[in-house]
């Protein structure tokens, strides 16, 4: 950095962490905060192309797509949504915390939040795992185990068979698990990443790194993760819920 | 020109509001709304639990206009595709799934 910049702006009594080219510390945080507006803005038209092909598929498969969104474990999707509520609860009072400089409490929520973060990610494999267990994984994702449900009989009540609601196929049922494989997958790689982010700003706090004049990091990372929440808040109605209704007609 | 700091009681409100709103859209699902009402009142939860995040959590209302105006062109431009693709694929035939 060229030294005769300094003189430039009055820096004498700036904070450490402004870098040379923001005016002030607020200026230097909006900034940042529109860059990472920008950033989530691509990442709604990501997601927003899986939610395409999703809208465009159950339209013309309601029947299927009904019946293998009353496969997913319901239970386990509705708990996983109020983890991911709670962990943005906790994650909005970390940003609190740090903005009023409460550097103990903010650390607790930060923990907490990844505490949340990897409880979501082991219940989503629960699932998974439920879902080799039935032969449910489509095509041949995983080499030599085939996407090969067993179709329930009039009267079967078995919950690892699949319940075909009237004008539905086995072969798009399989449909339905593509897609949601591909956006709960990467719903759960989002996950994994807020975690990382997460924890790399844990170990910034705990060395004192953040303060009321500079908490631009964890703000943004809090972006981040309520996004994430975000596109579950959607997923959830979307793959588990919509075709509920028909679980008693069958 | 300092910052606007949101305060815990807000957000307590807003992750109540979400946990509401997660039991009715999960319990109203069983229930068999008339043609494609499911999906409506499944959506319209979401939109507004999406908006709770997006105003409090995530300070858009505490926050310059840009943002809002960000978030407000990414969701139009959104909407353009989806109608475009939309309309394509409603008014070509399918080929069978074989």
């Amino acid at each position: 950095m060229a030294e005769g910049l300094a003189t430039t702006h009055e820096h004498a009594t700036a904070h450490s962490a402004l870098q040379h080219h923001f005016e002030n510390m607020d200026q230097q945080r909006e900034a940042g905060t529109l860059g990472m507006w920008v950033f989530l803005v691509t990442e709604i038209m990501f997601f927003g192309g899986m939610f395409l092909a999703y809208t465009l598929y159950r339209y013309e498969y309601p029947a299927a797509f009904a019946t293998a969104s009353n496969h997913l474990d319901i239970k386990l999707g509705a708990t996983n949504t109020v983890v991911l509520i709670v962990s943005s609860f906790t994650m909005a009072m970390a940003v609190f915390s740090t903005q009023v400089g409460k550097r103990r409490n903010s650390i607790i929520c930060l923990v907490l939040t990844i505490i949340l973060g990897l409880t979501f990610l082991g219940i989503k494999a629960v699932e998974y795992r439920d879902k080799y267990v039935d032969n449910l994984i489509p095509g041949q994702l995983i080499p030599g185990h085939r996407f090969n449900p067993e179709v329930a009989k009039e009267g079967d009540l078995d919950p690892h068979k699949l319940h075909l609601v009237p004008g539905a196929t086995v072969r798009n049922v399989e449909l339905f698990y593509w897609i949601y494989f591909a956006m709960t997958g990467m719903h759960a790689l989002h996950m994994i990443i807020g975690v990382g982010i997460l924890t790399v700003i844990t170990i910034l706090a705990v060395r004192r790194r953040f303060s009321p004049e500079y908490h631009a990091p964890v703000e943004i990372s809090g972006l981040y993760w309520h996004f994430v929440d975000i596109v579950w808040i959607f997923l959830f109605p979307l793959l588990y819920l919509l075709g509920r209704h028909l679980e008693g007609h069958l | 020109m300092s910052e606007h700091i949101v305060y815990p009681r807000v957000y307590v409100v807003i992750f109540l509001a979400l946990l509401l709103g997660t039991g009715v859209t999960a319990g109203v699902a069983f229930f068999d709304f008339p043609g494609p009402l499911n999906a409506v009142v499944a959506l319209t939860i979401a939109v507004i639990k999406a908006t709770l995040v997006i105003l409090y959590f995530m300070h858009v209302r505490y926050s310059p206009r840009l943002i809002a105006l960000i978030i407000a062109a990414a969701l139009f431009w959104m909407a353009i595709l989806f109608a475009l693709t939309i309309s394509d694929y409603s008014t070509r035939a399918w080929l069978p799934v074989t």
